[in-house]
């Protein structure tokens, strides 16, 4: 894939303690340049998730630092709504918004936060729409979609705020088998299309097809890291091996 | 027989005026107590589910806690006197005025309770997509929890409001002439209890019935969304 070499994301030694006692994050360092797709994967209680949702600060590291575009976004001074715009986030579930049409959805950052005019918003909703291939979904609500679609929508909704980069919390791990591939073809999509991503991830297939570099975590820390030819075909750390040897 | 008894309570010297303007009062309280409750309610609950979710304004929150445990302890109609006789006792002032700040304050406790409730049960996925699309939070609740919640707590928000119409009923503790204390006056002038207070009765009760028919059609209108 395309890398140009900039540094997007740089996380340095960050710590994650929850109440007192729960370490989830011991230690992580890490760069993510300019259009890589990062795919990070390990046991459940690795830290993966935690990981993840420390790079736009829905969770507050309890100590290090994480630069995004070169700005300390830990630092407290530091506006992170302005950079979260620029930081598309898609969940587990969905997490749409389920009182407003699939269009509103979609227009509503934009509009609001972005301060684009209704037409121009949903000019570009209605594009995006149109690529992922659900325009006839415009005025339906979440309710009335397949976990699937909403996913798909979900990822359109972190797209209409043109983000730098794409952060996926296990995206296709609360959908029905049947309906994984849709969203994966997305992501696929997405990449090729040169989008800088980070996706913690049980779908190996994915990860060795798609990703520039895969991450293993383990006990809070990155234990290994490679690119999919080398993670797969010769991992190195004892407990990575024993992990692919259970999924694989 | 039955009309005579009609007569008396209702038409002679224009006693239907007292259960009237009675009734005058007791919308008047009721009507702007509620909006005073919900004024003080929304505030609350915004204070206190924001300490909830992320510690901060925590002084606000310990002066909110001291003003719900103080209002829902202690019976509305000691409140009701304490503001007449104790806080306003010594100045001349409107007793509906009195009534509206009595019940306000005591309602807007309990409508804090139920927003909150509401703001809580808005699972914690809908705030980090607010917030993760660069939602600041008071953005994140106008826009996206607040709708929701409100839309959850419509209905135990009509009950509390029946609830405060009936309330009102003990404004006569400081001599406000409201709609019971209008029935209870004509009782004392007529010495017939059944047509008097079977009449405040049945007013509250047509009230009420319109007001539950009024929340229910605003609740399927909302609901429409939901599918």
């Amino acid at each position: 894939m395309i890398t140009n070499g900039d540094v997007l994301i740089k996380v340095d030694d960050i710590h994650k303690v929850f109440d007192d006692s729960l370490h989830a994050l011991n230690g992580v360092s890490d760069e993510i340049l300019k259009g890589e797709v990062v795919v990070i994967v390990g046991p459940s209680g690795s830290g993966k998730s935690t990981f993840l949702r420390s790079l736009n600060l829905l969770e507050v590291p309890t100590s290090g630092h994480i630069y995004f575009e070169g700005v300390d976004i830990t630092a407290k001074q530091t506006d992170i709504d302005k950079h979260r715009q620029k930081m598309g986030m898609v969940f587990q579930h969905f997490n749409l918004f389920p009182h407003k049409t699939i269009l509103e959805n979609i227009t509503l950052a934009p509009i609001r936060i972005l301060k684009k005019t209704r037409e121009e918003a949903e000019t570009q909703a209605r594009e995006l729409l149109r690529k992922v291939g659900l325009a006839e979904k415009a005025q339906a609500y979440p309710s009335q979609l397949s976990g699937g679609q909403k996913q798909r929508i979900a990822i359109v909704r972190a797209l209409a705020m043109d983000p730098e980069v794409m952060l996926f919390d296990e995206p296709t791990s609360a959908l029905d088998p049947e309906m994984v591939g849709e969203v994966l073809e997305l992501m696929k999509q997405l990449a090729h299309d040169g989008m800088t991503m980070a996706v913690v991830t049980h779908e190996m297939g994915f990860a060795k097809e798609v990703a520039t570099r895969v991450l293993f975590m383990d006990q809070g820390q990155i234990r290994e890291q490679g690119t999919p030819e080398d993670f797969f075909g010769n991992p190195k750390d004892p407990r990575l091996q024993e992990f692919l040897s259970k999924i694989l | 027989m039955l009309q005579e008894k009609f007569y008396d309570n209702f038409i002679k010297d224009d006693r239907w005026k007292y259960i009237w303007e009675g009734l005058g009062v007791t919308l008047q309280v009721t009507f702007f107590a509620v909006l005073l409750g919900i004024i003080i309610g929304f505030l609350i609950a915004i204070i206190r589910s924001t300490y909830d979710k992320t510690g901060k304004m925590k002084l606000l929150n310990f002066f909110c806690n001291v003003y719900l445990t103080v209002i829902r302890g202690t019976p509305v109609v000691v409140q009701l006197m304490i503001i007449y006789f104790v806080i306003f006792g010594s100045v001349d002032i409107s007793k509906v005025f009195v009534a509206i700040m009595a019940f306000g304050i005591n309602s807007g406790a309990y409508v804090a309770e139920i927003f909150r409730s509401g703001i809580m049960s808005i699972d914690n996925g809908q705030f980090e997509a607010g917030r993760s699309l660069g939602f600041n939070y008071p953005q994140t609740m106008r826009y996206i929890i607040m709708p929701q919640a409100f839309k959850n707590v419509l209905p135990a928000l009509g009950n509390e409001f029946i609830v405060l119409l009936k309330e009102t009923s003990v404004s006569g503790y400081i001599a406000l002439q409201d709609l019971t204390k209008g029935g209870d006056i004509i009782r004392s002038r007529t010495y017939d209890a059944f047509m008097p207070l079977l009449a405040v009765a049945l007013i509250y009760l047509v009230m009420v019935m319109i007001f539950t028919k009024l929340v229910n059609i605003l609740e399927r209108r909302l609901r429409n969304s939901d599918h």
